[in-house]
Order: structure tokens, then sequence, then C-alpha cells
């Protein structure tokens, strides 16, 4: 990462100055705070290339536009910020749109540029010409076309806030490539959007806090449901201090891990598809459930007409077309999380929770017993054995970026997170092929952490190439491939619910070291349990990027699993006994 | 049920896609639909009908807000309201059968605004039903009628009733508070249809 000396860049901010389009752009991100961008050149955004040396901003060069909005979108989710990306017309903007779409369903700020053809040949099949706004109008939550020079800096500075605001999202700008050679007065301050508009039906009142709070005092059997709001929002104290007070237990969503300590006593783990039965039905008998920051994802219900039919529910959510979408509510309080949170506390008092608490205890039963963590290797190499060996060794200090598949589930269930924004994952459009890249933005935005990603065999070759990209930015990151042989959880679908026909799934994969060696990064393969320790450390002490191929088990399952659109009490229950299903008392 | 939103949009390129793309991706077809400029320098104003369960009506208005482009949606549902559309039915009719049609029209209220010695046009506006029933007393005579054009349905509330968001805005809007710009009556109420 080169270091950039700015102080004369400034000047550009506080003082109008006439400055060619290309040049607004760099400008304004600068002004933005902008210090790193992930892009890929061609002919439609070249003048903005051009004027690139002249801005204290480092360029990353992705080798796919995908890995760049995935970089941009790991950038975001490590570090809260904003993330950037660009690319030219055309192919270029099309490849952006898997990225665009993953931070669109997980609501994460980033923004796109991209170069267009000349104003003058807009809408004329010219050559890498493609309608991008039109493309990405239902996946960005808003974009711009700029084919005026004077236009470029308001709308940049519009993307910046809209992307961040509200319930955040990606934000796409297209700049014609006359707009970025024309020239303009740059005007920093007076680009500034109009002051941000509060979604008009937001809506916290003193009725509906008095009516939250009347029910968590009766609520005998409460549940808190966290998603990712907790971390958006920055309601970590929050969350915690409602839990602690009202000694109520807390749920997570996949995206919500890490937002209340994973080792926190009234922290259950993970709900939903697949979270701990134990935790799946303490739901289902819950008299109270406070969703703090999440939607109701199906993965997270399972069949929406039997959930938690005994509950009455709180819903505190930044995006008023949420309430009632999913689950009908019986409160909504709809702001910002921390907000409403620190409304609601002084109405909340100490309660007294032990027996509800005690009977969730009693729940959990031996269901660990049954849980392959604690039972010992045989011979064989689990993936959750080597998840959770790299979270005993790291210490959970990580950020740990996967891929979508069993894997992911493995490390949503083995690697125990402490901390918000410790685990980049996408959990609403569930991207292959996003660990590399994210984890690259993620380094970006933390340099001084230990980044590991956690990939398949199957989405990690969809990225593989920006292996390069590794390399040529000189990072260090540390890679586990979980390598099955198998697209593994099409397979477990394939299994429990096609017959076993294990149709395109088996999955020939290149020598992982080697390729890792092709690009000058060192690799290691690990074929046993007892080799997972040293392995770890030898990629966390490795000066550079490390990937570690460990060869697992090849027909894994991740258990307990709700098959989808089932009710959340009906579980596919570990193996040892008959394939039942799983309940929690059930050993 | 049938419901009715009134929309103050930024009057730029894309805007009426972005609306409409909301409602095809809900998988929402739209009855109707009618824009044109407003009271507002630069702000369109539209009314949009379409067939969604009750509960949908607070998703799609919340949905409409969260577009840039749009200012204010209003759910006008079972509330007071003036509603009207405007119709051109063109008529074949010879100085023969004109009379006819003549009385029809004042029948109906409606209005003739061309005539030639082959055909003859009727301007009419009112209420749906209303013109549905103009049109289905000229097709009585089969082949009578040569073209219909309709604007769809343009509606106002009844009653000094000016949105709380454009009121604020009116303000300057930037100091407004939540509870000034927020127009609506509580989520209960819109569902069940109430009026604030």
């Amino acid at each position: 990462m080169k270091k950039i000396d700015n102080s004369e860049q400034h000047a550009h901010l506080t003082t109008p100055t006439r400055l060619t389009g290309a040049e607004i752009v760099w400008a304004t991100l600068a002004g933005e705070g902008v210090t790193d961008v992930f892009g890929y050149p061609g002919g439609a955004i070249l003048p903005v290339y051009d004027a690139l040396r002249k801005f204290p901003i480092h360029h990353v060069l992705v080798r796919h536009e995908q890995g760049a909005s995935h970089m941009a979108d790991g950038y975001a989710r490590a570090s809260g910020k904003v993330g950037v990306a660009m690319a030219t017309s055309g192919p270029g903007a099309t490849n952006l749109i898997t990225g665009i779409a993953t931070a669109m369903l997980d609501s994460i700020p980033i923004v796109c540029i991209t170069g267009n053809v000349s104003s003058k040949v807009l809408g004329t099949d010219a050559f890498q010409e493609v309608d991008i706004t039109g493309i990405t109008l239902p996946v960005t939550k808003h974009n711009f076309l700029v084919n005026r020079t004077e236009d470029i800096a308001p709308a940049i500075r519009s993307a910046f806030q809209i992307a961040q605001s509200g319930r955040p999202g990606p934000v796409l700008v297209d700049i014609t490539k006359d707009a970025q050679q024309g020239t303009a007065v740059f005007d920093f301050a007076a680009a500034k959007p109009r002051a941000y508009r509060p979604h008009p039906m937001l809506r916290v009142e003193d009725s509906g806090l008095a009516q939250a709070a009347e029910l968590i005092r009766n609520a005998k059997r409460p549940i808190i449901l966290g998603g990712h709001g907790i971390s958006e929002s920055g309601a970590m104290e929050q969350v915690r201090t409602l839990a602690e007070r009202a000694q109520i237990p807390v749920a997570l969503t996949l995206l919500g891990l890490g937002a209340f300590p994973a080792s926190h006593p009234l922290n259950m783990g993970m709900m939903g598809m697949h979270g701990e039965a134990w935790v799946n039905h303490a739901i289902q008998e819950a008299d109270l459930l406070i969703a703090c920051g999440m939607r109701f994802d199906d993965r997270v219900t399972g069949s929406t007409s039997t959930y938690s039919l005994k509950s009455k529910k709180i819903h505190i959510e930044v995006d008023p077309a949420e309430i009632n979408k999913n689950i009908k509510v019986d409160v909504a309080l709809v702001g910002d999380l921390r907000e409403v949170l620190e409304q609601l506390l002084p109405r909340i008092s100490g309660r007294d929770g032990s027996a509800w608490l005690k009977t969730i205890d009693a729940s959990k039963g031996v269901a660990s017993v049954r849980d392959i963590k604690n039972l010992p290797d045989l011979g064989h190499l689990y993936a959750a054995h080597v998840i959770h060996d790299i979270w005993r060794i790291t210490g959970g200090n990580a950020i740990v970026v996967t891929d979508v598949g069993q894997h992911q589930m493995w490390e949503a269930q083995y690697f125990h997170h402490e901390h918000p924004r410790s685990l980049v994952t996408s959990g609403g459009l569930g991207t292959m092929g996003f660990a590399l890249p994210a984890a690259i933005g993620a380094k970006f935005a933390c340099p001084e952490k230990e980044v590991w990603v956690v990939a398949g065999d199957g989405g990690f070759q969809m990225t593989a190439a920006e292996l390069s990209t590794i390399v040529q930015e000189k990072i260090k990151i540390n890679i586990a491939i979980i390598n099955n042989g198998f697209l593994g959880m099409v397979r477990q679908w394939q299994q429990f619910f096609y017959d076993s026909n294990y149709e395109a799934t088996p999955l020939i994969s290149p020598d992982f070291v080697k390729l890792a060696d092709a690009h000058g990064i060192a690799g290691r393969a690990v074929r046993t349990r007892p080799e997972v320790e040293s392995a770890v450390n030898e990629a966390r002490s490795a000066s550079g990027t490390f990937l570690l191929n460990f060869l697992v088990e090849k027909e894994e399952s991740v258990y307990p699993m709700i098959p989808a659109g089932a009710s959340l009490h009906e579980m596919i229950r570990r193996p040892g006994k008959d394939p039942l299903l799983e309940t929690p008392d059930d050993n | 049920m049938l419901h009715t939103f009134v929309a103050y949009v930024e009057d730029l390129p894309g805007v009426l896609t972005r609306v409409a793309s909301l409602f095809r991706r809900l998988n929402i077809n739209i009855n109707s639909l009618t824009v044109g400029r407003s009271e507002r320098p630069g702000l369109s104003r539209l009314t949009l009908v379409c067939e969604a369960s009750a509960e949908a009506g607070n998703r799609i208005r919340a949905s409409l807000y969260k577009l840039e482009n749009v200012v204010d949606v209003d759910d006008i549902a079972k509330d007071p309201a003036v509603t009207r559309e405007l119709a051109l039915i063109k008529i074949s009719a010879t100085p023969r059968n004109r009379s006819q049609i003549f009385d029809l029209v004042e029948v109906f209220r409606a209005r003739i605004v061309d005539l030639t010695s082959e055909s003859l046009m009727i301007e009419m506006t009112g209420v749906e039903s209303k013109i549905e029933g103009l049109i289905e007393v000229l097709r009585e005579d089969d082949g009578r009628i040569l073209e219909i054009c309709r604007s769809g349905k343009m509606t106002m509330r009844r009653g000094h009733h000016t949105s709380r968001v454009l009121k604020a805005m009116d303000a300057g809007g930037e100091e407004a508070t939540e509870e000034d710009v927020d127009p609506v009556a509580s989520l209960e109420e819109r569902v069940t249809g109430e009026s604030e």
C-alpha cells in the first residue's frame, strides 16, 4: 500500500478550482475521505484513470470487476466506511453487478463508479455501451447517469450520502466520457447534497415505547433476535444493556454474529436454518420476540405460518418497508436501532428472567454431546474441527471472510465471534466467490488485523484470479480452503431432498497449493487433524499470504437443519440415532 | 383491495421507470397511472391505482418513499376523495344518426369536441362508472366506436388536506422534526384503512 503525500491536495477542497471531470471524480472521492479504490480500467473510464496520479488515492487493480465490487463490499463491512469500486462501460459495468446485488441484499454502503460512452452516442449501441443505470436499477439503492461535468461532484456526494444513510446500500454513478473530459469549476462544499431527509414513515412514539416496555415487563419467555442492524447502527452496547438489565437471552442471525459477544452468558448463538435446535425451539416457545435490526428472513423463520405463534413481537427496524413484510408484529418502533433503544432503555427495569433461562438451559439437554466439535476425529479431518481449531488458535481475534455453502455454516457454528465486523459473509444473496475478493477489501480496511478467508473448493475457484491482486498489492491474508471435492451444500440438499442424486456436484479442482505457488503464494495441504495446528500457525507466522488446502471428509453435512419451507421446530437432527426430527430434549 | 397512491415525484428522466419498476418487482399490476405537472415547480404529481392486499398498502407506500426521487406519497385508500377520469371517444356518425348521439351526450353531460361528416369525438370527464356507462350505451351499436382514449384516474383528497411532508418542505423541511413530517396514521390504522 503506497503512502501518498496529500498535503497539497486539500487546496482543491477548500478553494473552488476549474478541473476536468476526471479530476473532479478523484477530488470528490478524496473529499469524501476515500483512500482506496478497487477497479479495472477501460476505454470509457480512461480519462479518470489518467487523472489518478494527481490524487492521494490508492487504486487496487482487480482481475475481474466482480472482484472490485466484492472488495468494496468487504472494505465497507470490515470498516463501516463506504467502499468504492470503479469499472469501465459495458462488460466492465455488468461484471460489477453480482457484487452490487450482494451489497444490496445485505445493506452494505458501497459506491460504484462506471464510465460510459459519450453522451452524444448514448443509446446508439456504441462500442461497449450498456444501459447500466437501467440494469442496476433493482439492485441499487439509487443510481445516477451523469452526462455533464458540473454534475459529477454533486452526484458522487449524493451517492455517498445515500449509501450510508437510513438503511445503507449500494449506489452507482455512471459518468459519460465527455463529462469526464469536460471542465467545470469544482467546489466541494457547494456540491454538498441537501440535508438528508429521513424516511417520512419513521415512527417511534411514546405509546409504542410504553407498549414495548410493558410487553418486556410482563414477558415470561422473551428472546431478543439480533440482526445486522446492531452493527450497522452501532447499537452493541444498547442491545447488551437491554439483555442484561431485563435478563433476556439473545439469538442472532448470520449477519448479526459478533454484534453480541459469543461468550456472553445470555448469547444463544445463531437462529434459523442451521441454528441449534434448542435455539429455534425456544423461539417457537417464546411469548415475546424483540427483533432488533433484523428482517425475519426466510432462512431465519422457516415456514412463516408456523413461526413463533405464541409470541407477541416488537420490531425495531430502520426500514419501514420491513414492518409486517414477512411476520406480522404487535409493536413497530421504526427508527435507528441505537436511537430507539436509547429511548426505550430508561423504561426498562431489572427483571428476573432466571426461570426462562433455566428452561432454555435444560432444553439444551445433551444436544452438544453429538455436536461434532465435541467428538473425536477418529482419524478423519472434519471441516467443523478445522474451523473450530482456527478459532481456538487465533483466539477468535481474526476477521473471517467466508464464501457461501457448508463451510459458511460451519464457520457460523464453530467460530465464535466476540466483536462486530469480525465476520464478513454474504448472507442475503449467498454469493459464491465472495470470500477472496471481500477479504482483500477487508484487509485494506483493517491492515493491522489478521484476516482469514474460509472458502469451499467450489466458491474459491469462482474468483481465484484475485490471488494475483494479492501478490501485486503485497498484502497478507490467510486462506483456508475447505476442500471436500463437492459443491458441498448442494450435495447435502441432493442427499436429503433428491435421493442422493449427486448431479453436477462432484468437482475436480486444481492442486490449490500449486495454484498458489504459481502466483508466488506459499501454501500447504492438510490431510489430518494433528497437522491443523501447525499448519494454521505456519500460515499466521508467514510474512506473506498463505494458503491452506484442507482436504476434509467428502460427504459431511451441516447439522442440524430446517428443510427450506419447513417449520422452525422440524429440524433434521444430527446423526447418531435415527435420522429423525431433532427436538431440544431429544438426546 | 384497490389502492390509490398519490405521489409527488421529481420531474427527471427515469423517475417513472423507478416507480413502475417497484410495482414490477412486487409483481403488482398497475391498473391506472396518470402523471402531470403539480403546483410545485420541478415536481410531478402522479395517481397510481393498483390491486393489492390491504396489508400491502403500507409496504408499497414505504417502498415508494425509499425511492430517492419520490418526495411525498399518500395512500388514499377509503378516505373521502374526488376521483375523475377523462375519456375521448371517437365514433362513426353520419348526419343521419347524429342527433341520437347528441341526445346521449346531453344525458351523460359529455361534450362533442370534433365533428366531421363521418365521425365525431366525445369528451367526457367523470368517475369510472359513468364513463363505462356511456361506452356501454355506445357499444350497443356494433362498429360505432372507432377509438377510445382514457386518461386513467386522477385523485385528490377532499377537504383542506395537504401533506405534512410537503408542508415541512415549504417551511424549509431541513429543520422539520420527524413528528412534523410524519403524515400517517399509525400502522394499524393504515392497514385497516381508517382515516387520520
